[in-house]
C-alpha cells in the first residue's frame, strides 16, 4: 500500500468525522511530492493524450480511405504501423534492427554537433560579453546563422564540406547554436549587479569573474539554450541525413528510401518515430541533466526538491 | 573637521582615523549632485553610523570609501586593502555552500585552502552558523543569509567595515537580534565601522557616534556622540536616554526633508 493511499483514507476519515475540519486538514497531509503514487498520476494526463491522438489517428484514416491498400499506402492505422514497421523486431534487412542500424550515425552527429555548439556557442557569447563592441560586432552574424535557409545552400555546403559526416556536423551545429549563444549570452549579462561589485571589492581579474561569477550565474539559461538546441540538432541531423548521404546513411536516409514507395509506408512511420523518439529522450536527459546541475540552488529547480 | 594630514598618511598608528572623508563630494556625470562637502573620520574601535532619508547619497558614501565609485572632489583616505564591505543583499552566490561562500574573500585574494579553511571556521563560530556549513543559501533565512555574508567579510579581518544598510530587509525581531551580535563581534574585533541605515534606532543602538545626513545633495547636518558604553545590552533601547537622542534625531530628518 502506497503512501498516497494511507493519506487518501486518512482524509476521508477526517472528512467524516468532522466535515468542517476536512477543508484544512488536507493540504497538512499532502504526501510528498516524490511519492510512487505522484509519480504514477502525472503519468495520466499525457497518457490521456497520447489515447486521444491515437483515437484521431485512427478514426481520420477510417473515414478518409475507402480500401485497406489505398489506407496502408498513405495514412495506414497504427497497429499497421507496429506490425508492417516496426515488426519483426530483430531481423536483419526488415523492421525495428535496421531502423536501430540507421538510428546510429544519427545520433552519432547529434551528439557530436550538439557538443561542437555547447563548446562553441558558450565561447562565441563570452566574447560577445567582454564588450558592447563585440556583441555589436558578433550579434547579427549569429542572427543570420539562424535565419540562413539551409536547405537552399546544400549545393554550396556539399562543395565546401563534402557529402559525408563533416557537412551534417556543419547542418547541425548551424541549427543548434543559435540558442546556446543567446542564452547564454543573457545569462551572462544578467549576472547581478552586487555580486560584481563583490567581485570588484576584491580586485580579481577578467578571468577569475568570468570563471567563477559570470559562467556560473550563467549556467542556468545555458542549460534552457542547450535544452532547445539538443531538439535542433535532432532535428538537424535528420535533415542533414535526406540531402547528404554519403559515409555512414543515418535514419533520414532510411526514411527518404522509404517515402519513394507507397508500399512502405508502413516503414517510413516507423523510422520517423523512432526519430522523433530520440529527440525526446535528448530532451528529457537534457533536462535531467540540468534539475541535477542546479537543483541544489535555482528556483527553477525548487519543485525537483 | 578641519585637519589637514596629508593624503598619504595612511600607515595607522593607534589614533590615526582609518577612513577620512575631506570636504568630500560627489557629483554624476549625469549632473546628479549627491554629496556635498561631507567631512568625517572614523577611528579604530569607531562605530559611526550616517543616516539619513533615501536617495540622500547615504550607499554613495560607501561605494567612494570602497573605490566602487571614483568621487569628483575632496578627499577620501582609506587603505583599500583592508575593506570589509556588507552589502544591502547578502550577495551570496546561490551556487554555492554557506562554507564556500565564507571561503569566497579568501579565496579571491589568494589565501591558500587550508588557511581560508581555518578562518572560514572561526568566522563561521563567531556569526553563530556552526552546523549550517553545508546547506545552500535558498535553505538560509533572511537573518542567516547576512550572517553569511557577515562571516565572508570577516575572513579577512579587515580594518573597516562598510555597512550599506544591511539588515534593512530584515524583520524586526531579526534586526534586532542582529544588532546584538554585531555589537558583541564589534567589541571583540575592534575594526573601525561606517554603517548606512534609515533606522534611527538602530544606528543610535550599534554606534558611538551618529551623523545625519540631508536630502540630496547629501550633507552632514547632525553629528551625536552616543553616550552609552560599549555593552550595550538588549534593553537599552527602553531607556530614556535613548528615547531622546532618537527624538533629536529625528527632529533634523524632518529639517532634512522640508
Amino acid at each position: 500500500m502506497t503512501a498516497l493511499d494511507d493519506t487518501r483514507r486518512e482524509v476521508a476519515r477526517v472528512a467524516e468525522a468532522t466535515p468542517s475540519a476536512a477543508a484544512a486538514s488536507v493540504p497538512v497531509m499532502q504526501p510528498r511530492r516524490s511519492s510512487a503514487g505522484h509519480r504514477i498520476r502525472n503519468l495520466i494526463p499525457p497518457l490521456i493524450t497520447f489515447g486521444v491522438f491515437i483515437l484521431v489517428w485512427y478514426l481520420y484514416s477510417w473515414s478518409r480511405f475507402d480500401n485497406a491498400a489505398q489506407r496502408r499506402n498513405a495514412l495506414p492505422y497504427p497497429h499497421t504501423v507496429i506490425t508492417d514497421g516496426f515488426f519483426p523486431l530483430w531481423d536483419d534487412t526488415n523492421g525495428f534492427r535496421p531502423i536501430l542500424g540507421y538510428m546510429w550515425p544519427t545520433m552519432k552527429v547529434t551528439l557530436i554537433g550538439l557538443a561542437i555548439s555547447i563548446v562553441l556557442g558558450v565561447s562565441i557569447a563570452v566574447v560577445m560579453n567582454l564588450s558592447r563592441g563585440m556583441e555589436r560586432a558578433l550579434f547579427p552574424y549569429a542572427v543570420i546563422l539562424q535565419t540562413v535557409p539551409i536547405l537552399a545552400i546544400t549545393p554550396l555546403l556539399t562543395q565546401l564540406f563534402g557529402d559525408e559526416i563533416g557537412v551534417r556536423l556543419v547542418v547541425v551545429v548551424l541549427i543548434a547554436i543559435f540558442p546556446v549563444i543567446t542564452n547564454t549570452l543573457f545569462g551572462l549579462q544578467s549576472t547581478d549587479r552586487l555580486h560584481h561589485d563583490l567581485f570588484t571589492l576584491n580586485h580579481v581579474s577578467r578571468w577569475t569573474r568570468l570563471r567563477k561569477l559570470e559562467l556560473p550565474s550563467a549556467l542556468p539559461a545555458t542549460m534552457a539554450g542547450i535544452r532547445i538546441a539538443s531538439g535542433g540538432a535532432v532535428i538537424g541531423a535528420i535533415v542533414a541525413d535526406f540531402f547528404f548521404n554519403q559515409g555512414e546513411k543515418g535514419i533520414g536516409y532510411y526514411i527518404r528510401n522509404k517515402q519513394q514507395r507507397a508500399a512502405n509506408r508502413p516503414e517510413m512511420f516507423a523510422g520517423t518515430i523512432t526519430a522523433s523518439m530520440f529527440g525526446v529522450v535528448m530532451f528529457l536527459i537534457v533536462g535531467a541533466i540540468t534539475a541535477r546541475a542546479i537543483r541544489n540552488w535555482h528556483e527553477s529547480a525548487a519543485k525537483q526538491t | 573637521m578641519t585637519d589637514t594630514a596629508t593624503a598619504s598618511d595612511v600607515s595607522g598608528t593607534a589614533t590615526s582615523p582609518r577612513l577620512r572623508f575631506e570636504h568630500l563630494s560627489m557629483v554624476f556625470p549625469d549632473g546628479t549632485h549627491a554629496i556635498d562637502d561631507v567631512s568625517f573620520t572614523v577611528d579604530p574601535g569607531e562605530f559611526v553610523t550616517v543616516v539619513g532619508p533615501s536617495g540622500c547619497g547615504k550607499s554613495t558614501l560607501l561605494r567612494i570609501a570602497s573605490g566602487l565609485t571614483e568621487h569628483t572632489g575632496g578627499v577620501c583616505d582609506v587603505n583599500r586593502d583592508s575593506i570589509g564591505y556588507v552589502f544591502q543583499d547578502a550577495t551570496l552566490l546561490p551556487w554555492r555552500t554557506v562554507q564556500h561562500n565564507v571561503e569566497l574573500n579568501a579565496e579571491l585574494q589568494g589565501i591558500s585552502k587550508a588557511e581560508r579553511k581555518r578562518r572560514a571556521a572561526e568566522a563561521i563560530e563567531l556569526v553563530n552558523l556552526i552546523g549550517h556549513e553545508d546547506k545552500y543559501p535558498k535553505q538560509l533565512s533572511g537573518g542567516m543569509k547576512m550572517r553569511c555574508s557577515l562571516a565572508r567579510s570577516l575572513v579577512l579581518n579587515p580594518e573597516v567595515f562598510l555597512f550599506d544598510e544591511p539588515f534593512g530587509a530584515l524583520d524586526e525581531i531579526s534586526r534586532e537580534r542582529l544588532n546584538d551580535e554585531l555589537i558583541s563581534l564589534f567589541n571583540s574585533e575592534k575594526f573601525a565601522a561606517l554603517f548606512i541605515t534609515h533606522s534611527i534606532a538602530e544606528a543610535v543602538f550599534l554606534s558611538t557616534r551618529v551623523l545625519v545626513m540631508s536630502a540630496r545633495p547629501g550633507r552632514i547636518i547632525g553629528d551625536y556622540a552616543i553616550p552609552f558604553g560599549s555593552e550595550r545590552p538588549h534593553d537599552i533601547r527602553f531607556e530614556p536616554a535613548f528615547a531622546e537622542i532618537c527624538g533629536r534625531i529625528n527632529d533634523d530628518l524632518k529639517d532634512a526633508h522640508s
